[in-house]
């Protein structure tokens, strides 16, 4: 339950409302190694704590990154963070995507607005071994061009011949030349081998649920589909009861499931 | 004169009165007792100084939404079954603060509050609370995710049982296979025997500790009459539930009906009040919450009792995951009967009639489940 004090060295603003802090420890090891899709408590002095995916890249362990959005008491705190600020940090936590038992796969990387920041560090896993894996194609959806996370590095993405990046806004003006629509409606134009697929998901409720059918309707197996859930967190160690859905603890057997597993519950209306 | 021994254990047979030496030596041997305790016309539990702290010549009477504590003619110190409070207020305490932040020089430092935990000695643990005790265990204490602080305060507790003689309306331990006789999980097992031929207790150890305590004790051996008697008590206690849970087609069937109209007709009369859930012995939700001096210097992190029929406590940014009271006590329905199976490898409830006591609308998880497993599900 202790944090560990962490020095926000860096504060980057990606959206009005999102941010990006870099943190550094204040004592104990240098570095913090972390698997892809795992989270972090976040605590502001006097506020309180928020769960948080790692969005950084885990061959760089002495750089703890954090993409948050402001949308409550403590990320409002936060977003007031400057370098030299100290917050704690409790981490990691969760269960990782499966990148390293992907290998040989071809990949769908699906994620709507802020659901990007979690699975950044599966793009950085994967590009650092990028022979390892097959077609790998990342589908992205924001509400308009102006609310696109991370744009330059998308655009770097999209200029390799190794990915396809595939990029829908919801609603654009004029001078925007990209797709408008949802972003399941980019689902049928991926050109993956859809029997040795996996798609790894994250982003709003309704969407995930859509985006499942979709991939189901093009072929992929329910356990090759993995989806990253948010629920109420207060201890992450399973033992506050919040995060519960069904038999779940999403702290501790999440937050990252294979469908087949999390489908049952997921599709069930409050519970 | 034959000499009994109980299954599992040498047993004899103290007076009374030497319920007092026992206090004194828990007290000597550096254990906090705490049992059960009447004050202001309210059945708790509290620190023991003396027998004269337990609710002697006191009896109660529990139904759905029912509770009435009255005088006895009996002169039985455990004349009564069970009060609103669990042991979990000792081992699980309702607000215990768990990290301090001290902001200097701009710099934070986190410390754990230090706390030697009390060696409580728990007098007067039913059969049921047994039961919970070894429910909170499986849920706290083992596994890969853990409770240090429930660990430290378990361990150091010395449990002193008591065997049930008697039956509240509210009981279903035996349905359970839970009660009312203790069988394990105890320092020391009480009977208590009241009659013609004298006030005793019936002394069982069940551990090292306890038969080293019990060999201070002013005991005598067993009379076949005393055994009888007190078996008899045990028998006559579970003879007299009237209420049962059946559990075979668990967790299915809770698993399977979420929609099921009952749901609906329980949330109508539902007010989300959560007494089940604080009064209930398994149910360890908490929420954490800070609390700081005005100029931010200190915070302490709070670890406060949570219920899942609160509406925030499936709050995540823009809404609630359960806004409807259908779906907060399906949500507590559910884990207490099916989730904990798979979470914990047993129930959440073990019988002891607490949550259909103490709801104010009188709902009750006997007539809850068989309602639910007996009409035709919509879906």
């Amino acid at each position: 339950m202790v944090p560990r004090p962490f020095r926000v060295v860096r504060y980057r603003r990606e959206l009005p409302d999102t941010f990006t802090l870099t943190l550094e420890p204040l004592a104990g090891p240098a570095e913090f190694f972390f698997q892809p899709g795992q989270f972090n408590m976040l605590y502001q002095m006097g506020a309180g704590e928020v769960p948080s995916s790692i969005s950084g890249a885990p061959g760089r362990p002495r750089e703890l990154v954090h993409t948050i959005r402001a949308v409550g008491n403590v990320t409002g705190v936060l977003q007031r963070c400057r370098p030299g600020d100290v917050i704690g940090v409790r981490g990691p936590f969760g269960t990782p995507w499966p990148v390293a038992a992907l290998a040989g796969r071809d990949l769908i990387i699906l994620t709507g607005g802020l659901g990007l920041a979690p699975l950044r560090p599966v793009i950085y896993a994967i590009l650092a071994r990028r022979q390892d894996y097959g077609a790998v194609e990342i589908i992205y959806g924001a509400r308009s061009p102006r609310d696109l996370l991370y744009r330059r590095e998308l655009e770097r993405w999209r200029g390799r011949f190794d990915l396809r990046v595939h990029v829908t806004v919801d609603s654009a003006s004029p001078d925007w030349h990209g797709n408008v629509g949802v972003v399941t409606n980019l689902i049928p134009r991926t050109r993956i081998d859809t029997c040795h697929a996996a798609a790894l998901i994250c982003g709003p409720g309704v969407m995930m649920r859509f985006a499942v059918q979709e991939l189901v309707k093009l072929g992929l197996q329910i356990q090759d589909i993995y989806v990253s859930l948010e629920r109420n967190m207060q201890c992450a160690l399973g033992l506050c009861g919040h995060c519960q859905l069904g038999p779940f603890f999403v702290c501790k057997d999440g937050p990252v499931f294979s469908y087949d597993r999390i489908g049952p519950w997921f599709e069930k209306r409050e519970v | 004169m034959s000499q009994f021994r109980w299954p599992g254990g040498a047993g004899a047979v103290m007076p009374a009165a030497a319920l007092g030496d026992l206090l004194a030596l828990l007290w000597r041997e550096g254990f906090q007792p705490v049992g059960p305790t009447v004050q202001d016309g309210y059945l708790g539990l509290d620190v023991l100084h003396t027998p004269a702290d337990l609710p002697q010549g006191w009896t109660t009477e529990a139904d759905a939404g029912w509770f009435r504590l009255q005088r006895s003619d009996r002169a039985a110190f455990f004349g009564f079954n069970l009060g609103q409070e669990s042991w979990k207020k000792f081992l699980f305490p309702p607000r215990l603060p768990v990290v301090t932040a001290a902001r200097q020089d701009g710099l934070i430092s986190f410390a754990a509050p230090a706390r030697p935990p009390t060696a409580y000695a728990l007098i007067g643990v039913r059969a049921c609370e047994l039961a919970a005790l070894a429910v909170l265990d499986r849920t706290l204490r083992q596994g890969a995710f853990r409770d240090p602080d429930y660990e430290a305060r378990r361990q150091a507790a010395l449990v002193v049982a008591v065997n049930c003689t008697e039956s509240d309306a509210a009981c279903f331990c035996a349905s359970l296979g839970t009660g009312p006789a203790v069988r394990g999980g105890y320092d020391l097992a009480l009977t208590e025997l009241t009659g013609a031929d004298g006030h005793f207790f019936l002394i069982q150890a069940g551990s090292a500790q306890g038969e080293r305590l019990m060999a201070a004790l002013p005991v005598q051996p067993v009379r076949e009459e005393q055994w009888q008697q007190a078996q008899a008590g045990i028998a006559a206690a579970a003879r007299r539930q009237t209420r049962s849970l059946a559990t075979a087609d668990l967790p299915g069937l809770l698993y399977e009906r979420p929609e099921h109209p009952h749901w609906e007709e329980v949330a109508a009369r539902c007010l989300s009040c959560g007494s089940c859930a604080l009064v209930c012995p398994t149910c360890f939700c908490f929420c954490l919450e800070d609390e700081t001096d005005l100029e931010n210097k200190t915070a302490t992190r709070w670890r406060l009792w949570d219920v899942c029929h609160n509406l925030d406590h499936s709050y995540i940014h823009g809404g609630w995951l359960r806004p409807s009271r259908k779906a907060r006590y399906r949500q507590w329905l559910t884990h207490k009967l099916a989730a904990w199976l798979d979470q914990f490898g047993c129930l959440g409830c073990t019988g002891c009639g607490r949550c259909l006591v103490w709801c104010p609308v009188a709902i009750d998880l006997t007539a809850e489940l068989p309602a639910l497993r007996e009409t035709a599900p919509k879906e």
